[in-house]
């Protein structure tokens, strides 16, 4: 394989044919339509189905469908759009079929603008529809990493029978960068017990998101919590820099915790004893190895370019053993790498 | 003449299709949901494709419609079946796929849904039952009522000049390019519901015939939200419905003409 200087966008639309997609529908939207470009390209060249929907409540409700059938399915959108498929996320959780979503966040709320943003934290992780369930989430901090990610999105999504959503932002789906692809993947043909194939010689196959008796549907969210658990147990990923003898430690994902670390290393020049920890999995937030990281260290920084929506979920892993503040630029500001040091060096100062 | 030689003379001239479950239904005595499974249930048995066939399920009385249909099926957000049967069909092509709607799901939340449907010409086929009224919400307003007609959310009739005009759903889908069959039929007496039956057949067998989407609308009682016994829900059809909601084909293309002069 080579490494190609890629947009992110299409490198993760490409990296989704790659794992297998079957079928993709897609509704255009700044700053994520690459993605849907891309794969009306791509699709019907491989013989495999694209569609543009008249809107996002019909994209997610093409791929609810799809997934029906056990072939792997995918819709991108960006922040507003992702809002508009709220409802499909829930019946699709509730129904345990798997499926990808790519959110290439913008700056919120309302129409917004087309710049990137982080705002869309609450709404990924707290549960991505009405009703009580959180989707799988992963975010990625680099091209290569977003197309490694919606790789292993796909994975995640069959193993789980559950969405799986590949959160980036405006940033990340519209920058280049040398990246290499994976090889291309047999398409899974395969269909599972659970699909909707036809009832031939068999009993019928009802997927389904209704149960009217409350014990019913009591027994279906337990099984979905269980299941939840499970993920919560195995699937927490992060990755960390510096953070060995830290006194600070800064928490940032995506393109915020990239940026967080040109200002980390900064203050390591200066002689500051700072670390830098970038959660993956923003459900489940890796909520075990920040909270070991706070038997060590005397506060944590959280950088995002929202109004402050993880550093709820650092709060909680902290356990109130530290003092846990935040940074956080709006409306499609990214911050640069002297604002989060400013911010270091003020909070270190205070230690 | 004992018994037992009686029974040996009986023939077995009317059953369950295969289509359908064995179950009982919570359909309200006197709805024509129950025709409407059954036509759906015998088209399916003597197309001979009930092992292949996926229903798709709305929100609305019939949201439990895959309980009582004897094939695949999945139960889709309010509005949105044709967004589902929309992406089963596409990995699915070779199955026959039907969504089974009522008014408020097709014409009020889900209007946008079927329009692109069968402007895409999905090769889907879609049961479209108007019976005027909101009945699983017990009796509201719908996209169909009917204008003067009373509901609980238009309790002194629909007044056109606030609520606007019932929506004619098979004229307006017969002006979309990608249909291939659109019509509509009435389930208030025997021979409408034989004319019902033999257009669902129609519907099908263009789906079958890989022909684009096709729809038939189905006038249909709800003597429990209309407050009517059910004889009077049939007239009440006939006399009130029928006028406004013509019988007819809307939109054959000629190759469906093609496969109905075959029969």
């Amino acid at each position: 394989m080579t490494v190609e200087l890629l947009k992110g966008n299409v490198a993760l639309a490409e990296a989704a044919i790659r794992a297998g997609v079957e079928a993709y529908f897609g509704y255009p939207i700044t700053p994520q339509t690459e993605v849907l470009e891309h794969m009306a390209k791509r699709m019907p060249e491989l013989g495999r189905v694209f569609i543009q929907a008249e809107s996002e409540l019909a994209a997610i409700n093409m791929v609810y469908g799809a997934a029906c059938t056990g072939a792997r399915a995918m819709t991108s959108s960006s922040s507003p759009g992702i809002s508009l498929m709220q409802e499909g996320l829930s019946y699709i959780a509730c129904s345990e079929v798997p499926c990808v979503v790519v959110d290439v966040m913008r700056g919120g709320p309302g129409l917004g603008n087309i710049d990137p943003s982080q705002a869309d934290y609450f709404q990924v992780t707290r549960s991505a529809g009405h009703g009580d369930y959180h989707a799988l989430v992963l975010a990625p901090a680099s091209v290569q990493e977003a197309i490694d990610l919606t790789v292993q999105a796909f994975d995640l999504a069959d193993k789980y029978r559950h969405v799986v959503m590949v959160v980036a932002d405006g940033l990340i789906g519209q920058m280049m960068e040398p990246a290499e692809l994976p090889p291309m993947q047999p398409l899974h043909t395969e269909r599972p017990e659970w699909a909707l194939t036809g009832a031939a010689g068999r009993e019928p196959n009802i997927i389904t998101s209704l149960e009217l008796s409350a014990p019913g549907l009591e027994a279906v969210n337990l099984r979905l919590q269980a299941k939840l658990d499970e993920i919560r147990q195995t699937e927490q990923r992060s990755t960390e820099m510096l953070t060995e003898g830290a006194k600070l430690i800064v928490v940032g994902y995506g393109t915020a915790g990239r940026i967080a670390q040109t200002a980390v290393k900064q203050a390591r020049r200066e002689g500051m004893k700072v670390g830098l920890f970038r959660p993956i999995t923003l459900w489940p937030f890796p909520e075990k190895r920040l909270s070991m990281l706070a038997d060590y260290v005397d506060a944590f920084l959280v950088v995002e370019m929202n109004a402050g929506q993880m550093v709820d979920d650092v709060r909680l892993s902290a356990g109130g053993q530290v003092p846990v503040t935040n940074y956080g630029r709006m409306g499609g500001v990214v911050p640069v790498p002297e604002e989060i040091y400013h911010e270091i060096a003020a909070l270190y100062e205070r230690l | 003449m004992t018994g037992v030689e009686t029974l040996a003379e009986e023939q077995l001239v009317y059953r369950r299709p295969e289509s359908l479950c064995d179950v009982p239904t919570h359909y309200c005595p006197g709805c024509t949901h129950g025709v409407a499974h059954r036509i759906v249930a015998e088209v399916l048995d003597e197309l001979g494709v009930r092992e292949r066939t996926i229903g798709v399920s709305p929100v609305g009385c019939a949201v439990l419609a895959y309980k009582y249909f004897n094939t695949d099926g999945a139960e889709a957000a309010h509005g949105r079946a044709p967004a589902m049967a929309t992406g089963i069909k596409r990995l699915m092509p070779d199955h026959v796929v039907f969504t089974y709607q009522g008014d408020g799901d097709l014409a009020a939340i889900g209007i946008a849904e079927i329009i692109h449907a069968a402007a895409r010409g999905e090769n889907f086929t879609t049961i479209f039952i108007n019976n005027a009224i909101y009945g699983m919400t017990s009796g509201q307003m719908a996209p169909t009522t009917l204008p003067g007609q009373r509901t609980s959310s238009s309790p002194n009739g629909r007044d056109v000049e606030l609520a606007g005009y019932p929506l004619r759903v098979a004229e307006l889908l017969a002006g979309v390019t990608g249909g291939a069959y659109i019509a509509r039929r009435s389930l208030h007496n025997v021979k409408e519901i034989n004319r019902a039956k033999q257009a669902v057949r129609t519907a099908f067998q263009a789906q079958l015939a890989g022909l684009g989407f096709s729809l038939v609308e189905l006038l249909s009682a709800c003597p429990t939200n209309w407050e009517m016994t059910p004889p009077e829900a049939m007239q009440w059809i006939e006399e009130h419905m029928v006028p406004y909601y013509p019988l007819g084909d809307f939109k054959v293309i000629d190759e469906v003409q093609a496969l109905m002069k075959r029969r």
